[in-house]
């Protein structure tokens, strides 16, 4: 499916910064991801793994630093670069992100639509494919405000697969839904995995889902990168947030004293 | 050291009883207090102690608690001990609120301004290769925001154009000039109040609309998701809006220009005692298609401001549901100052 080497990288990011205004979100980020790969993008709420994301895709332009996205610098490309490698991933959004005007079906097509010259008749074949795969057949007709967040993040994950892409990127698959469709949808992500050897590339918390799905990770704290490699490695790292991440064991910060403790002199209870 | 003992639950409901018995601390020295007698605490009662605790240590003494029950012991192991710090929020001063609000101002001119030449290119193009283009969608514009304010703008119109036409028929009878309120009328509403009224419940109507529209797919990611699929969300939302408005506008201006004169001509005819057909033919004299012509092209230019202003600011929603709000006010207000303005500044390079 993707063309090129299998030992060129398909995501490589060197020393990037990010920043919101004054505030440095991430610093010196290493990234890189291989054909076919499998990369959990792990960290605790506010650690910067949706800042991650969004600079690799190019929703937002690196501050200091370089992210090449299938061996394009987005941030340099001419428009038209751009648009060839942004049709080459896929992108399934926390709040699944789809066009709430549109129905299931008229979504799913978007892309197909916009970005190729394909006969309607064969868009409207491949999206009742695409929806049959993530077991919406019946479902295409509605509109997002008329379904289960659950049924939500299955049409976002069929519109993000819609033009077969060399990457899919997946932004927390498993929040807001119960843990039965949770690993429903991990059955899926791994099963499209398996078939189609794209690269996937998923940012959560979830552990059951890690543990389902991934064979790299990259866990960040406080916008650093604390642990990388294959996940058996990055579990055996001694660091402290990952030790708090997977055991839940203490973090490093010291609780300040109780009232009790504050309250000097000796005691009595 | 004197010993304060606590009697009954120090809870939310009885601060005022446990403030009252904790008056009798005495002005100096270290403070014990007996907790024995207190069965449970929550957290507002370890709120009044750590603030005692806290007031005595400032003096140089200490509090001391002593014999609490397990569950009351468990209550005050939980809670942290906090030092009091500012809550409130850092706050500009005028003149950096001054300077802060001129720099807005400037980037979101920018910002408008790179919109409408990105916006105003795309269409070029898109009529360029116009199977591209998604007619379906330009149609459905049309008919929002064009042919459903046609009600509401043949209304207004009319209304308009009869209280103009009965407000200058009381000056113009003293000096017996009574025909000349067709040409008043004609003129007026050709050039100025068709085009203006038209723009400005469009704004209202479908400006604060597509802001909105806007807004919320910022808000919801949807406009990041068309980004990520390599669509333009300027291309695909946009362009259709602006091709749509850009032929409706000049229409429905048209149509405000005949329902104001149509309102003229009730008044002329009824209240002010002209016949018919004097009126037309008076008409016919006043009318000039140099003015009809400029207030068409005002009304485009009125348009193109309108739903610049709407898109731009749309795009600029950061934040959550109350934002987009707090955009569609901005743009619906911005868009008729924006509006008024140009129509001032156009009826002067006009009439010089």
């Amino acid at each position: 499916m993707h063309d090129g080497d299998e030992t060129t990288p398909v995501i490589e990011v060197c020393d990037l910064v990010a920043r919101y205004g004054d505030k440095t979100v991430l610093s010196e980020v290493n990234l890189g991801v291989m054909p076919g790969e499998v990369r959990f993008i792990l960290g605790g709420s506010g650690s910067g793994k949706t800042t991650l994301l969004k600079n690799v895709i190019g929703l937002v332009p690196p501050a200091e630093g370089s992210v090449r996205l299938l061996d394009t610098d987005l941030s340099k490309a001419s428009e038209g670069d751009r648009d060839r490698v942004l049709r080459r991933i896929g992108m399934l959004f926390q709040g699944s992100a789809l066009l709430n005007a549109l129905t299931l079906h008229e979504n799913v097509a978007l892309p197909l639509q916009e970005c190729t010259d394909l006969p309607r008749s064969v868009i409207d074949e491949i999206v009742r494919m695409k929806l049959s795969l993530v077991e919406l057949e019946d479902a295409g007709h509605l509109l997002p405000s008329e379904i289960s967040g659950g049924m939500k993040k299955r049409a976002g994950l069929a519109r993000a697969m819609a033009l077969d892409p060399d990457i899919l990127f997946c932004d927390e698959p498993g929040a807001g839904l119960d843990p039965t469709t949770a690993a429903s949808l991990d059955r899926l992500l791994k099963g499209l995995v398996q078939s189609f050897g794209m690269a996937l590339v998923v940012v959560s918390h979830e552990l059951a889902s890690i543990e389902r799905l991934a064979e790299r990770a990259i866990m960040l704290d406080r916008g650093r990168v604390v642990a990388d490699g294959l996940l058996s490695e990055v579990k055996a790292s001694d660091h402290p947030q990952v030790r708090a991440f997977f055991f839940g064991e203490a973090g490093t910060r010291e609780p300040p004293p109780s009232v009790w403790e504050a309250m000097a002199g000796e005691v009595t209870p | 050291m004197e010993v304060i003992e606590l009697q009954g639950p120090l809870v939310r409901d009885r601060v005022f009883e446990t403030l009252e018995q904790l008056k009798s601390v005495p002005p100096a020295g270290d403070v014990e207090v007996d907790l024995s007698e207190v069965p449970r605490i929550d957290s507002a009662g370890v709120a009044l102690l750590s603030q005692l605790a806290r007031e005595l240590r400032e003096q140089g003494r200490q509090l001391h608690l002593s014999h609490p029950n397990a569950a009351v012991a468990d209550t005050l192991r939980l809670f942290p001990s906090v030092e009091p710090h500012s809550v409130s929020r850092p706050r500009a001063g005028p003149l950096e609120t001054l300077g802060n609000r001129t720099l807005g101002a400037r980037s979101w001119a920018l910002f408008t301004a790179s919109i409408y030449a990105d916006t105003f290119i795309f269409s070029l193009k898109a009529l360029l290769h116009p199977r591209r283009v998604r007619w379906g969608e330009v149609v459905h514009q049309m008919a929002t925001i064009g042919s459903q304010a046609l009600g509401v703008v043949g209304l207004i119109s009319f209304l308009l154009g009869a209280t103009l036409a009965l407000q200058s028929a009381a000056q113009l009878r003293q000096f017996g000039a009574n025909l000349y309120v067709v040409d008043l009328a004609a003129i007026s509403i050709t050039r100025e109040i068709g085009p203006l009224m038209a723009a400005i419940i469009v704004t209202g109507r479908s400006g604060s609309a597509i802001c909105a529209e806007i807004g919320t797919m910022m808000v919801t990611e949807e406009i990041d998701a068309l980004r990520t699929m390599g669509i333009r969300p300027l291309r695909y939302l946009v362009v259709p809006k602006f091709l749509a408005i850009t032929f409706t506008q000049p229409l429905l201006t048209t149509f405000a220009n005949v329902f104001g004169i149509l309102g003229a001509f009730v008044v002329a005819t009824t209240a002010l005692e002209l016949a018919p057909v004097p009126f037309f033919m008076r008409l016919e004299q006043a009318l000039l298609a140099k003015d009809l012509v400029t207030g068409l092209i005002k009304s485009v230019v009125f348009s193109h401001l309108l739903l610049v202003i709407a898109v731009a600011t749309g795009f600029s929603t950061r934040g959550g549901p109350d934002a987009v709000g707090r955009s569609t006010t901005t743009s619906v207000v911005a868009g008729i100052v924006a509006i008024i303005a140009a129509d001032a500044l156009t009826s002067l390079v006009f009439y010089v």
